[in-house]
């Protein structure tokens, strides 16, 4: 599939939401842990070897799962192939836990949630649409009712 | 700080595609698969329809199938294709209309040297604005800076609804600083959230994808990430927007306990 890499590119180099060195393991065989550059930007985590600037892979975490497995350490999978897990090993079991709740909250699908449900709570208390103060009401993807396409 | 500041030290894709440590085009790996089960699966997409794409290298324009999904414009070749041609990620873009010798044309432009703009063209007006107003709205960023504001508004809503009527006085400028958590919303057991069940809202679509993140939008984080992260350039401007979100927030709390007041029978 084609994209615009040089944007993505740009993009890794953005401020990062998060950003540490964890120690990462991809669903390949024979893949082992190694010491990555992992970095949150927007629905991206971008990873790179340590001295790189550029990154080696971007996850879009779209339709992902996050989950705890065993002490300090998470994976990361995708919806359509639940057991191919990006292995990600951090220094404690506080970090990790920032990990998987930031991670848990990076889908533009997860915010997307979000404001829904806080334009719902706010109408419901005030009467009024939060949304028509900036205009976009209307727009598709802030209804309350999602219509299939 | 992180190595990813000092790129002009550190190796760059190119020396390493001529070193054989990349793949033969040396490029970034995305999780394709993802990318097309998120381009095809039945969510909701925020935009779709057919448009004319200019090409790359020559001018001639293909006539292609776009689906919108969040901050990601995919493109397939004919409707019913099973994977996209392509996808433009929609970060740091600007929309903007078009003077072209095609009809209803707009583009999509990023910034930097050397960045590429897509053209496209709809089939009407109606379908350009529609386009052109979608897209210029679908950025992450954009979607986080409305959150946010949902976010702040909310909390004002209901921390003044915990404390009045009785206490109209101002709270002194230093409580902004730990504005009291929301109460958690549970989730419920079979993993839907709270929100569905809201009277006189229909459910939310369910995705059907079975994804384990079920519960409701907790609020963000009070900390930052980790503090070695963020640049001391970012946690000051945080602090001034902190600072200043702050006072709106404790004059808004004011002219709502005030209005309480004046409510009282």
């Amino acid at each position: 599939m084609r994209y615009n890499e040089r944007e993505l590119l740009s993009l890794s180099r953005q401020p990062a939401e998060k950003a540490a060195e964890i120690l990462m393991r991809v669903p390949k065989k024979g893949s082992v842990l190694k010491k990555r550059l992992v970095k949150l930007v927007v629905n991206f985590l971008f990873y790179f070897r340590t001295d790189e600037a550029e990154p080696i892979g971007a996850l879009l975490l779209e339709h992902c799962r996050i989950t705890k497995e065993e002490e300090n350490v998470f994976s990361i999978s995708f919806i359509e192939e639940p057991e191919r897990k990006y292995c990600f090993e951090c220094d404690s079991e506080e970090q990790c836990q920032e990990w998987i709740e930031a991670l848990k909250r990076a889908s533009y699908e997860f915010m997307r949630r979000s404001l829904i449900f806080y334009r719902n709570e706010i109408q419901k208390m005030t009467g009024k649409d939060p949304l028509e103060q900036f205009g976009i009401s209307e727009e598709a993807r802030f209804q309350l009712a999602s219509h299939k396409q | 700080m992180g190595c990813w500041d000092t790129e002009h030290t550190l190796r760059t894709g190119r020396d390493l595609r001529e070193k054989g440590t990349r793949d033969k085009d040396g490029a970034m790996k995305l999780n394709e698969r993802s990318l097309v089960f998120y381009a095809t699966c039945d969510s909701p997409a925020d935009n779709a329809g057919f448009l004319y794409k200019r090409g790359e290298r020559h001018t001639a324009y293909h006539r292609r199938w776009f689906v919108l999904k969040g901050n990601m414009l995919f493109y397939f070749e004919e409707r019913e294709s099973r994977e996209p041609v392509g996808v433009i990620v929609l970060e740091g873009c600007t929309v903007e209309l078009c003077d072209s010798a095609e009809e209803f044309a707009f583009a999509i432009r990023f910034s930097g040297t050397k960045s590429r703009t897509y053209v496209l063209a709809a089939d009407s007006q109606a379908a350009m604005e529609a386009w052109v107003k979608a897209l210029s709205r679908a950025s992450f960023d954009y979607m986080r800076l409305v959150v946010r504001e949902l976010e702040k508004q909310l909390e004002e809503m209901r921390w003044g609804c915990r404390h009045a009527p009785a206490c109209c006085k101002a709270r002194p400028l230093g409580m902004e600083h730990s504005l009291p958590a929301l109460p958690a919303v549970l989730p419920k057991e079979n993993g839907c959230a709270v929100w569905n069940n809201a009277p006189g809202v229909d459910r939310l679509h369910d995705d059907g994808d079975g994804e384990a993140n079920p519960r409701p939008p907790p609020l963000p984080p009070r900390r930052r990430a980790s503090s070695g992260d963020t640049g001391t350039a970012e946690i000051s401007a945080f602090c001034r927007l902190h600072e200043r979100y702050g006072r709106e927030v404790a004059q808004l709390r004011q002219d709502w306990q005030h209005r309480q007041c004046q409510h009282r029978p």
